[in-house]
């Protein structure tokens, strides 16, 4: 087994550990690359079957180009795709610095739409590397009932063994992708020949590294426009993949504070 | 993989070793990890910028543990409160390390973290020496079976680089582990705050002529994958999405192949594998190892379900419904003897009682004491029984299928490793080993005899301790059916022992084998029309079960209870006080356990009632439930 190969096992025991353990389950599709990726992940753990829906919260700001992307992969892989709004800013905490606070929306949403599904947990594509709060994750994350993480006392987790009994009201955020660096993911992806969003690709020498809303996300320098580029990118570089999003640099803990409250 | 592979793949392309940092708080963990970071060029950039403006708002020099303190309490206090990772490459290979918090409430992070690592990083403070903490999570890293270890003495600036300082604490750390059998690979002298021996060799310790801490971490080598361990192929999920049946599960030890007859344990069935079923891959797979998640199919439909193990026939996993096993306590409230928990193995699920606490360890000087209680953070030694049998193996054999936890309510209370030593291996294949064999259906059905006869049958299975009065009732209700005209026979515990098990003896191997053979016979009678009460002391509740697994519809579990003492002062047949002066190894009470049913369809005290009364009683369940048309 090479690196990629126990990178992918790994993901397909947790998914289908989740898929084993929650009657009610969704996986939330940002149209990311991660995202993409864990669909794909979930295809080999179920033999080409996505046996939960893949949800989409949608903040109304994203680029055009993963709209459609959204449209035609929907109905390629067959899924049981749920597109649900975010609630206006309006309804944010208003204390939250301005960026933290529109991201925040995402919470909300998702948050409503556990409620409207009665889901037991979430599957979401977070990843260790990505920053510094989300590497002391646990694979099967317990939150209260307001999605809030409580990161001073997690469950132990060990030997693939996970938090799956729990007392009434509690959530749980299941992340098959804690495990995987970015070069991991274009890796994969490379391998695998995963579809993805064109704004990866470099235009007019820019790229987009890591895809959010049009207003708060950024490209990054590049002429990387094939994925072989991409990778010898980063393998040379030392830019933080999230460096381009706005919301993790407000404060020194704003982004510790947006994952407290739930944000992913 | 060949030379070749590894000069064709980039180093970031390898897998990465995963890597524990421990030790006792403020040695340096988080300090060591941010310098080493640093000093192997790993950081993005604009992360020392932000860790300098972090440490300034907080008016203290340069703090290279904000590197990876990520929380705010973490950065406010100095502390590490949960375990990290971060990803950091050397020329060599690509390295996760994992960051346990080394304080002492924070053991159950140090685990998580340690748990999944390669190797570990054990740093010891110079001038403090061996800690409490230093040797907890020395004996969690023994425990976990990690003894890939590297010693880095850190804080060398503080003892003025003193080599006679460092030799000390070296052979203090020496002696501590390798009281525990593991003898580190290296032990080196550091100072992580100012990147001394870290990736450059010191300067200011010209007399350590061993090397940096990144080439000592370099030149271990990782764990290979257990593919040449027997096949456990614990089975996580069966899938029928579409018009396949699909065992899914990871294989956690051996391989298999296309073709392969596998035995599922606990059942013992047997098949093979028709295909190994993939999604979006080149070509039919064939074969699949330790680490993979796969899929496969089998050319018979069996029952499986999650938490049955394959392997192969010649190799299978012991079987056993108690063992001993070294706890981890993490639990808020503690193990206590009697208490049931969940065990979780592999994808086994099951509940198990603490039949015993032999010892705890104090983690700190290695001594043992005995205690009924392992409280949390603390490492003993314990036996657990469950009602079922469980696939297992020792720990030493296989690490895969000999490590559990423990979950307490909707908490998970501890770790354990399976220890099989004084216990059996109480596998016996109760399939049919014969070839060529198939089973007829007989046209006479049992409804039709029991037309027959004006009553249904079944097994009246009496258990309970010698002289509790089993056989005596069983000889006495035998009569007053028979006086009724009913198809009624006793199988009797001692007759038995003369012909059908005069091969057996009374270990608990034995004494399984006897009552597998007897839970068979009764069957087979009782599906002949005849009501069939047996008479035999049967202590262990898994054999009862699987007696009554045999034929579920029919089987009557009646506990004749009396107790110890009733039984002794009776003594109808000298045993008990044989056993009493040790003339009877494994005696039921005295040397040996019972465990009494928990849902006995009935229940007769023979210590409060007479002999007469008791006939009266179960004579009144057998009316109920076997006159035709009751029940």
């Amino acid at each position: 087994m090479n690196h990629l190969d126990s990178l992918e096992a790994q993901s397909v025991y947790i998914l289908r550990e989740a898929f084993n353990k929650f009657d009610r389950l969704g996986m939330l599709w940002s149209l990311g690359k991660d995202s993409n990726v864990m669909l794909w992940l979930a295809k080999k753990a179920f033999f080409g079957h996505v046996p939960f829906p893949a949800m989409f919260c949608d903040t109304g700001k994203k680029f055009p180009e993963m709209y459609a992307f959204q449209k035609e992969y929907s109905v390629k892989w067959g899924l049981n795709f749920i597109r649900r709004d975010c609630p206006p800013i309006e309804e944010i905490d208003p204390t939250l610095p301005p960026a933290a606070r529109s991201a925040a929306r995402k919470t909300e949403a998702l948050k409503r739409l556990i409620a409207e599904l009665d889901l037991q947990a979430v599957i979401a594509g977070i990843r260790r590397d990505e920053e510094a709060t989300r590497a002391k994750e646990r694979v099967f994350s317990p939150r209260g009932e307001n999605a809030e993480w409580d990161f001073r006392d997690q469950p132990p987790e060990f030997w693939d063994q996970f938090k799956t009994d729990f007392a009434p009201g509690t959530h749980i955020r299941v992340h098959p992708l804690l495990h995987w660096t970015e070069l991991d993911i274009w890796l994969y992806i490379q391998r695998e020949g995963i579809p993805l969003v064109p704004l990866y690709f470099a235009r007019d020498g820019k790229r987009y590294r890591s895809l959010g809303d049009m207003d708060i996300t950024n490209p990054v320098s590049s002429d990387a426009d094939t994925v072989e580029k991409i990778i010898a990118e980063l393998r040379a570089t030392k830019v933080a993949e999230r460096s381009g999003r706005a919301m993790d640099h407000e404060a020194e803990d704003a982004f510790e504070r947006l994952r407290s409250a739930g944000y992913m | 993989m060949t030379s070749a592979q590894m000069t064709d793949t980039p180093i970031t392309d390898l897998a990465p070793m995963k890597l524990v940092i421990v030790g006792h708080v403020d040695h340096g963990k988080s300090t060591l990890i941010g310098r080493m970071l640093h000093d192997t060029g790993s950081l993005p950039d604009g992360k020392m910028e932000a860790v300098k403006a972090m440490s300034d708002r907080r008016g203290m020099p340069m703090e290279w543990a904000f590197v990876l303190d990520a929380l705010q309490a973490e950065r406010d206090q100095g502390i590490t409160i949960d375990t990290t990772q971060i990803f950091f490459k050397t020329s060599a290979r690509p390295y996760v390390i994992i960051d346990a918090p080394g304080h002492k409430e924070f053991l159950k992070n140090m685990v998580s973290g340690a748990a999944s690592a390669d190797a570990a990083i054990l740093v010891v403070d110079a001038k403090e020496g061996v800690q409490e903490q230093t040797r907890r999570h020395g004996y969690i890293l023994h425990l976990l079976g990690l003894d890939n270890v590297v010693v880095a003495v850190n804080k060398m600036d503080l003892v003025d680089h003193a080599k006679d300082r460092f030799e000390e604490v070296a052979g203090e750390v020496h002696k501590y582990l390798g009281g525990m059998g593991i003898t580190p690979a290296a032990i080196l002298p550091v100072s992580a705050r100012h990147g001394d021996g870290l990736a450059n060799k010191s300067q200011n310790m010209p007399w350590f002529k061993g090397d940096t801490l990144i080439a000592a971490l370099d030149a271990l080598t990782p764990k290979p994958l257990p593919v040449e361990l027997p096949l456990r192929f614990p089975v996580q999920d069966v899938y029928k999405f579409d018009e396949r049946r699909i065992l899914a599960g990871r294989i956690e030890s051996g391989k298999l192949s296309v073709g392969d007859t596998l035995l599922f344990s606990p059942s013992n069935a047997r098949a093979q594998v028709q295909s190994i079923e993939a999604w979006s891959v080149d070509g039919p797979v064939l074969s699949a190892s330790a680490g993979q998640s796969i899929g496969i199919t089998l050319d018979d439909q069996l029952f499986v379900e999650r938490g049955h193990v394959a392997s192969h026939e010649s190799e299978p996993p012991v079987q056993t419904n108690v063992f001993r096993a070294r706890i981890f306590w993490l639990g808020r409230a503690p193990l206590e003897v009697g208490r049931r928990y969940k065990l979780k193995l592999a994808t086994l699920e099951h509940p198990v009682e603490v039949q015993a606490i032999e010892r705890v360890i104090d983690v700190s000087d290695l001594s043992e004491r005995p205690a009924d209680r392992i409280e949390r953070n603390e490492v003993g030694e314990v036996v657990l029984r469950a009602r079922a049998m469980l696939s297992v193996d020792e720990f030493t054999a296989n690490p895969r299928l000999g490590r559990f936890v423990l979950i307490d309510g909707y908490d998970m209370a501890g770790g354990g490793l399976v220890s099989m030593d004084g216990f059996h291996d109480l596998r016996r294949a109760n399939a049919p080993t014969s070839q060529n064999i198939t089973a007829v259906e007989t046209r006479v059905t049992t409804d039709a005899r029991w037309a027959a006869n004006g009553h249904k049958s079944g097994v009246l299975w009496l258990t309970g301790l010698s002289g509790a009065g089993k056989s005596t009732l069983a000889l006495e209700l035998e009569q007053a059916l028979f006086r009724k005209g009913w198809q009624v026979y006793v199988l009797d515990g001692d007759n038995i022992r003369f012909d059908l098990s005069a091969d057996l003896g009374f270990a608990p191997e034995d004494r399984e084998e006897n009552i597998r053979r007897v839970g068979e016979v009764a069957a087979l009678f009782a599906r002949a029309g005849i009501l069939v009460i047996t008479a035999f002391i049967s202590p262990y509740r898994s054999d009862r079960d699987r007696a009554r697994a045999v034929a579920p519809d029919l089987f009557h579990e009646v506990f004749v209870n009396a107790g110890l003492a009733v039984c002794e002062e009776r003594d109808p047949k000298g045993l008990y006080k044989k056993a009493r002066r040790g003339e009877i190894a494994e005696f039921t009470g005295i040397s040996a356990p019972y465990e009494a049913p928990e849902n006995a369809e009935v229940e007769i005290d023979t210590g409060a009632l007479s002999l007469s009364q008791s006939v009266e009683q179960l004579l009144g369940y057998v009316e109920a439930n076997f006159r035709t048309g009751a029940g």
